[in-house]
């Protein structure tokens, strides 16, 4: 499943741990993962990073499942995952919400009938200064507008086509 | 303007990078450290400056430190702890963002003093861009001798890794930080043992804050004895404050701890004044999980006394009409604000968060969510509110690790000081869902934080 240059990265992530600790690249490998599979993890990619790592299926399992950032289900090639914890709510991230909502025709947790677009809430990402915001992929969206929101939308459009 | 020693040299343009960091002084204290001092005189320095864990709890580093077992022939590791997930805190991204070499500088000096020779900065998985900078950081570090192998011929040797987490706020409580370092669920240990003791792999490890990390490197460069004279009283130095709600100017700042909370929200070296010409209604001085205070006691405490950005100053009280300093999350409320609401949303965050492994937590933070949620939207009853206060403090002290009191500490305070608006959500559900309650009219906090007979 990964390119030559991936199973490089992922040597060399095990190569930071003590001889034997090589379950410590769980997370990172599974990050790698998610990026080459279209943002979620499979059974059988989970699979797979079980055996890059030599641990069992169900050890990889365990933490997919707690962790907030794996996607264990099929999401949009860009995913708006909306801050909504108290300091982004205190700055209208409830409007912003309910704007994304509208535009896409999408509820929370719902993806967009082409394929394109996600839409998550999430709890506080540390951007409280700079609300309401998102995460799109790798970077932060801060200070949301309206404005901003449909520029954001027009822009990834753009990309995918 | 306060003193400043972490962003003394924010402003210089290319700090980020070795060159413009060395050419301005950088990597002295590590030099000073590593060839003119030995580790245990470098301990003492940070015994003497005072320096409290600026992650939260506020423990004093050095002692922290000096804890750390030695047994022979096995490894200690020094983990940076780069979790920062407190909602309102924001400042350990900056520094990482702009003054990574700061950061390395610290974990430098750290590592040497601790006698680790593998360090890792644990950094939450959504600030993903943040690893390429503090990556390419350890790489120009490392080009001119300040990381690898035999570090400025001291024969000292130290490797800096970087290790992102997945999306988990427990992860920043130190035993959940090194269980997701071993590639685990982000599940707190019980404690005894400490890290100290037995840590990442079993061996002896010390879990420090960003902030505290990099605060190492001015508290060498001044000498301990120096630092403890910045502040007031155990409240040695100067604290990142990242203040964000309804204020003219959210951001982080370094103050020195010797300025009024009046001064800080309202002068314009700080924050500015509250938004759009509103009233303060209330704040949250320390990250999400500390009693939020109504805005007269939030000036002054109790007894009348202006209150300040200090440890103490900020806890005068107690919980019945003080709050914390924690993480310096500085959330602001304006008089539009809905207290109900904006429990309910840090409700919601802790349940989201909470690990699942205590049951006073994992079923107690959704109960509280719930009856939040309907207080909320106009189906609450007068009991509901003594119900919360009950479920809260039947979570608080009854959780492996702080998660608990983290989740209970925001309700009760919420209840403590403004059950006069959640009563009128309960008694006015229509005018309720339209309309917010304004400010408060203030419960007697003392009354209400009189413990309920058992």
């Amino acid at each position: 499943m990964f390119s030559e240059e991936k199973l490089n990265k992922v040597k060399e992530i095990i190569a930071r741990y003590p001889a034997g600790k090589q379950k410590s690249a769980l997370i990172p490998v599974l990050h790698l993962a998610q990026e080459v599979s279209g943002g979620w993890l499979s059974s059988e990619t989970m699979d797979y990073v079980a055996s890059l790592l030599q641990i069992t299926p169900i050890e990889v399992y365990e933490v997919a499942t707690f962790y907030s950032m794996f996607n264990l289900q099929p999401v949009g090639q860009y995913v708006f995952e909306v801050c909504q914890t108290g300091p982004c709510m205190l700055r209208g991230s409830d409007n912003i919400i309910d704007y994304i909502k509208k535009k896409l025709d999408i509820g929370v947790g719902q993806t967009t009938k082409d394929g394109l677009f996600t839409l998550k809430t999430v709890e506080c990402l540390g951007a409280c200064g700079y609300a309401p915001m998102m995460q799109l992929g790798k970077h932060y969206r801060e200070h949301l507008t309206p404005e901003k929101v449909d520029a954001i939308i027009e822009e990834c459009r753009s990309k995918a086509n | 303007m306060g003193r400043k020693l972490l962003f003394d040299k924010a402003h210089i343009e290319g700090i980020r990078y070795y060159d413009v960091y060395r050419a301005n002084g950088g990597y002295g204290s590590a030099e000073k450290a590593l060839k003119s001092m030995s580790p245990d005189q470098v301990l003492d320095e940070v015994k003497k400056s005072g320096l409290r864990g600026r992650g939260g709890a506020g423990f004093p580093t050095g002692m922290k430190w000096s804890f750390i077992a030695k047994p022979e022939g096995v490894p200690r590791y020094l983990v940076c702890n780069a979790d920062e997930s407190e909602p309102g805190t924001f400042k350990d991204r900056y520094l990482m963002e702009f003054l990574p070499h700061l950061l390395i500088e610290g974990l430098l000096i750290s590592s040497y003093t601790l006698g680790c020779n593998s360090c890792y900065i644990y950094i939450r998985g959504e600030y993903a861009w943040i690893p390429d900078i503090l990556e390419e950081a350890i790489a120009d570090a490392k080009k001119n001798g300040w990381l690898g192998k035999n570090i400025q011929g001291t024969g000292f040797d130290l490797e800096i890794y970087v290790q992102r987490g997945a999306g988990a706020y427990i992860c920043g409580e130190e035993t959940a930080l090194i269980e997701s370092l071993e590639g685990k669920r982000g599940n707190p240990r019980i404690k005894p043992p400490f890290p100290a003791v037995k840590g990442l792999w079993d061996c002896p490890t010390v879990v420090n804050n960003v902030e505290t990390l990099a605060t190492v490197v001015p508290i060498l460069r001044i000498g301990g004895e120096e630092y403890a004279k910045y502040g007031t009283g155990k409240s040695t130095g100067t604290k990142l404050i990242s203040a964000c709600g309804n204020i003219n100017k959210p951001g982080v700042y370094e103050i020195e701890m010797n300025i009024s909370v009046e001064e800080f929200i309202y002068s314009d070296e700080y924050c500015g004044g509250i938004a759009n010409g509103k009233r303060l209604k209330a704040c949250i001085p320390g990250g999400s999980s500390v009693p939020i205070l109504p805005a007269n006691l939030l000036l002054k405490t109790a007894k009348g006394e202006p209150r300040m950005m200090t440890y103490e100053s900020l806890a005068d009280g107690g919980f019945a009409t003080g709050t914390m300093l924690g993480s310096g999350g500085f959330i602001v409320l304006d008089e539009d604000q809905c207290i109900v609401k904006n429990t309910l949303t840090f409700a919601r965050f802790y349940h989201h968060e909470s690990c699942g492994q205590c049951s006073p937590c994992r079923e107690g933070t959704g109960w509280m969510k719930r009856v939040l949620l309907n207080i909320e939207n106009g189906k609450g009853k007068m009991s509901d509110i003594d119900l919360l206060w009950d479920i809260q403090r039947k979570i608080e002290g009854n959780t492996i690790c702080p998660l608990g009191d983290a989740a209970a500490w925001p309700v009760a305070a919420a209840i403590r000081h403004f059950r006069d608006e959640f009563e009128w959500h309960v008694l006015h559900p229509e005018e309720a869902t339209k309309r917010n309650y304004g400010l408060a009219h203030y419960a007697d906090p003392l009354e209400i934080a009189a413990p309920a007979a058992v």
